[in-house]
């Protein structure tokens, strides 16, 4: 890992006015911290992608096959027939600047190829010269640009560099979504075999395993085991989830991030003790033991490979709908691609709560609910024991995560249920929320170690927001509802705003739920105690 | 200073074309400039635009891809966001008809600033005021020429033109729309010079069309109000254009004026292949045009493809021993 300056040293530093040359001119740099290591043989041999070998982003000469000229030509001719989105979105562009300060990379980088409106330039370029009168005919007075190897290397190091978060787009006025051209360079790069492994290996993973992580159904059983015990220890209810069970009800997937580390984890354990709390009858899958869907970062066919899982699981199981765990892009692939790609559902019936008896008619076709939207249910059918002061040592904000906020629209419900669960809850500013929050830094595959510079500049408009609430009210926990926030918020935090920690929704549901026949709770689920942390605010 | 200037080729161009057109209609080739460039371009005006929209239609939208701003369509006491997050074509169609006649995404727009250790976010309504004003100032101005193509000229035509003229500036009265649009372009303009970061990414293709704009407006008001150029003889040719009996009129109506149309010609023959499709594109755009009801109602790809799957029975397979000592349920045993 790349050294990182200190937070004051870093935000002084940012610069925002762009180089005198032009961008055509100017080589991409490949620096490190700014770049995600490429995948490994092993895991692109999975999927059957072509393995190029050892190599490194900072090689004079990248492992390009001979004919790599033509395979992009014809990976780009084939999108542009495939997606009405990637051909509109090449020729329509006025380069008016809205979108060029609303990326977060932009914001904490300053590089201008960042500014979407240049990132999307990158493909637009090499389209009007390939694929327009205009281009063929006046070259680069009409904008296009020749494709070169350093092309290719400024699309893997910007393409890469764009976390596909989608906020550009309710800027521009036509509506242009960087995230659809991100995800076709990134398919045309994969025709290379130009991955990283970061991706990869989750993806690889989770076609085998089930999940990113390559956590086998035993240890996975085990892991749930371990979490139960702790839920036992704070709550005195011994909980026996079932696995793979058929005739279950509802089946529970969640991305495998909740299960694997903190502070992923007490979200898990918040999921099992609510569903205990109801005495639901679901499962979880070993098979389908993953929500997130790191195959939307590496192609369509890929995201399409790994979400079928869902639907074939819960088919072999009998269940009659999918209950969905917080998770960022596992809820974009969901609304947006998988009944599309894997359905039609039509094997399970139209969620219908067994608690409440509330019919999910927005998810009447793709059979799936999110976690959010069923306890928000719940709770307004006063249907949960709620004790908020339990999570009063917490100052809770929220973060809207791109993915569910922007691609779906879950804004309130899970406002609805932290403001039920907790008695502080505050907004961060109206520009950084909602459909305009701002994103983890570390989305669409890239919250590995390397790229920690990236990420805490890409993570510095949500952590400056975050510290804008801690000064103002005193905020000390962020709550989010995507795995990969979890994941990424802790070194965010950590760096920008040390105070503050990071929860999932539904641990702070577990703390306020009182369980029938629970013992008198004195920690929370992170066996924090509950007393000394009132004493302490009441300072 | 040697900041990007590139403008400077797109204003050259500019000058260089009006140059052509003023030079040619002094040495006779009226019929050239006013009558077969204008006929060629509406030609490669209907033809480029009319393939790049079908060539847009070919391609399928294969998944719902909306990108909303607001509260999703969810139980009956959450309050959905019905136009910026529509799950109806009603809503869809209000929230295409606010992106397109009120530029509703650029009126969001806001700067980023970095104050000391503050990230600060300010909204700013410029580029919405300049792109609204130059968008409707281009519109009355067209609509007002449509004086020079029909006979009778229509109601709206002359109520739009008393309203436009109202302030009654000099004689024949000023256009405010002219004004406009000549200011509204030369902000745009002067934006995309001056600001670093537009100057950065902006291009000739970015500059020609403004210049040329630019050059229309003030052609047209230079003959107006200027040269004032025989308004009767104008009309002959462009009715007779529009009547497809063309001829250059007796006597002839002035160099300027075939500098205009021909200006014009260029416009409008450059729209199919050039930014200016964001006019017929913006209707055709996935993140706005389609509802966002993905999980409601099956949308279908065209050309979903079958993929390798790791199936269950594989899965099992691999893992079944494993299972079994977890005390998991297999299908076999």
């Amino acid at each position: 890992m790349s050294e990182v300056p200190k937070p004051d040293e870093l935000i002084e530093n940012i610069d925002h006015t762009p180089p005198e040359e032009e961008w055509e001119k100017i080589e991409s740099p490949i620096t490190e911290g700014r770049f995600s290591y490429p995948a490994k043989g092993k895991n692109l041999e999975v999927m059957e992608f072509r393995a190029p070998g050892e190599w490194s982003p900072k090689d004079e000469e990248w492992p390009l096959p001979d004919n790599w000229q033509e395979i992009i030509h014809e990976g780009f001719k084939e999108r542009l027939e495939k997606y009405r989105s990637l051909k509109v979105f090449m020729d329509i562009c006025v380069r008016c600047g809205a979108c060029a300060d609303k990326c977060h990379y932009f914001i904490g980088t300053g590089d201008p190829k960042n500014m979407p409106v240049v990132r999307a330039e990158l493909l637009r370029s090499i389209y009007r010269k390939d694929f327009t009168t205009a281009g063929k005919i006046l070259g680069s007075i009409a904008g296009g640009r020749s494709l070169t190897k350093d092309t290719i290397k400024e699309w893997f190091s910007y393409f890469y560099q764009c976390s596909e978060c989608r906020r550009c787009s309710v800027f521009c006025p036509y509506g242009i979504d960087t995230a659809e051209v991100t995800m076709m360079g990134r398919e045309l790069l994969n025709l290379l075999g130009l991955n990283i492994n970061w991706i990869m290996e989750p993806v690889a993973n989770c076609f085998r395993t089930g999940n990113h992580l390559g956590i086998q159904p035993q240890a996975f059983k085990e892991i749930v085991d371990f979490l139960t015990d702790d839920i036992e220890e704070i709550t005195g209810i011994k909980i026996n989830p079932s696995f793979n069970r058929k005739g279950a009800e509802i089946l529970f997937i969640t991305p495998s991030g909740d299960y694997f580390a903190d502070p992923g984890t007490y979200t898990f354990m918040g999921y099992l003790m609510l569903f205990e709390a109801l005495g639901l009858d679901y499962t979880l899958s070993t098979y389908a033991s993953e929500g997130g869907n790191f195959g939307l970062f590496t192609s369509s066919d890929t995201m399409k490979k790994l979400n079928s899982k869902m639907y074939a699981e819960a088919r072999r199981l009998g269940v009659k709908w999918i209950l969905g765990g917080e998770c960022g892009h596992m809820w974009r692939v969901i609304n947006q691609y998988m009944d599309t790609m894997n359905g039609p559902a039509d094997f399970m019936e139209v969620p219908k709560s067994p608690i409440t008896g509330t019919v999910f008619n927005n998810a009447a076709s793709t059979k799936m609910v999110h976690i959010t939207e069923f306890t928000a249910d719940l709770i307004r059918h006063n249907k949960l024991k709620l004790d908020p002061s339990r999570n009063d040592s917490y100052k809770v904000t929220f973060h809207d995560s791109c993915n569910p906020s922007r691609a779906m629209g879950l804004l309130d419900e899970p406002r609805y249920v932290i403001q039920n669960v907790c008695n502080n809850f505050y907004e961060m500013p109206e520009n950084t929320i909602r459909e305009q929050t701002f994103c983890c830094g570390s989305g669409s595959g890239l919250n590995n170690e390397e790229v920690m510079d990236l990420r805490l500049r890409g993570g510095l408009p949500r952590a400056n927001a975050v510290k804008h609430v801690y000064e103002k009210y005193g905020v000390n926990m962020l709550a989010c509802i995507c795995a990969i926030d979890r994941a990424a918020f802790p070194p965010l935090m950590e760096y920008w705003v040390p105070e503050v920690g990071t929860t999932g929704v539904h641990e702070l549901v577990a703390n306020a739920l009182v369980m029938d026949g629970e013992i008198e709770r004195t920690t929370n689920l992170r066996f924090e105690p509950l007393k000394e942390e009132e004493d302490e605010s009441d300072e | 200073m040697s900041m990007n200037v590139s403008y400077l080729y797109s204003l050259l161009a500019v000058i260089v074309l009006g140059l052509i057109a003023y030079a040619g209609a002094a040495i006779g080739l009226e019929a050239l400039f006013g009558i077969v460039i204008p006929y060629l371009a509406v030609l490669v005006f209907f033809l480029g635009f009319i393939n790049k929209v079908l060539d847009w239609a070919k391609s399928p939208v294969p998944f719902r891809i909306t990108t909303t701003c607001g509260q999703q369509t969810s139980q009956d006491w959450i309050k959905q966001s019905k136009i910026d997050n529509p799950s109806t074509t009603t809503g869809v169609i209000i929230r295409m008809l606010l992106e397109i006649l009120l530029f509703r995404s650029l009126f969001r727009n806001t700067r980023v600033e970095i104050k000391g250790k503050t990230v600060a976010y300010k909204w700013v309504v410029w580029l919405w005021l300049f792109a609204i004003m130059f968008h409707y100032s281009f519109l009355v101005v067209v609509i007002r020429h449509l004086r020079f193509f029909v006979e009778p000229v229509p109601f709206f035509v002359s109520s739009l033109e008393a309203v436009d003229g109202m302030l009654q500036i000099g004689l024949p009265g000023l256009f405010l729309s002219g004004v406009v649009l000549v200011g509204a372009a030369t902000l745009l303009l002067l934006r995309r010079i001056l600001l670093p970061k537009m100057n950065y990414f902006s291009r000739p293709a970015d500059y020609f069309p403004l210049f040329l704009i630019i050059g229309i407006a003030l052609t047209g008001i230079l003959m107006r109000h200027f040269t004032k150029v025989d308004v009767v003889k104008v009309k002959e040719l462009t009715l007779g254009l529009a009547s497809f009996h063309p001829g250059i009129p007796e006597g002839g109506v002035g160099a300027l004026f075939y500098v205009h149309i021909f200006f014009v010609s260029l416009l409008v023959a450059y729209i199919p292949f050039s930014k200016i499709m964001h006019m017929g594109g913006v209707f055709l755009s996935p993140t706005r045009n389609l509802a966002n009801n993905n999980r409601m109602k099956r949308h279908i790809n065209p050309w979903n493809p079958s993929v390798k799957i790791h199936t269950y029975e594989e899965y099992e397979e691999h893992f079944r021993d494993k299972l079994k000592e977890a005390g998991i349920p297999v299908e076999k045993e």
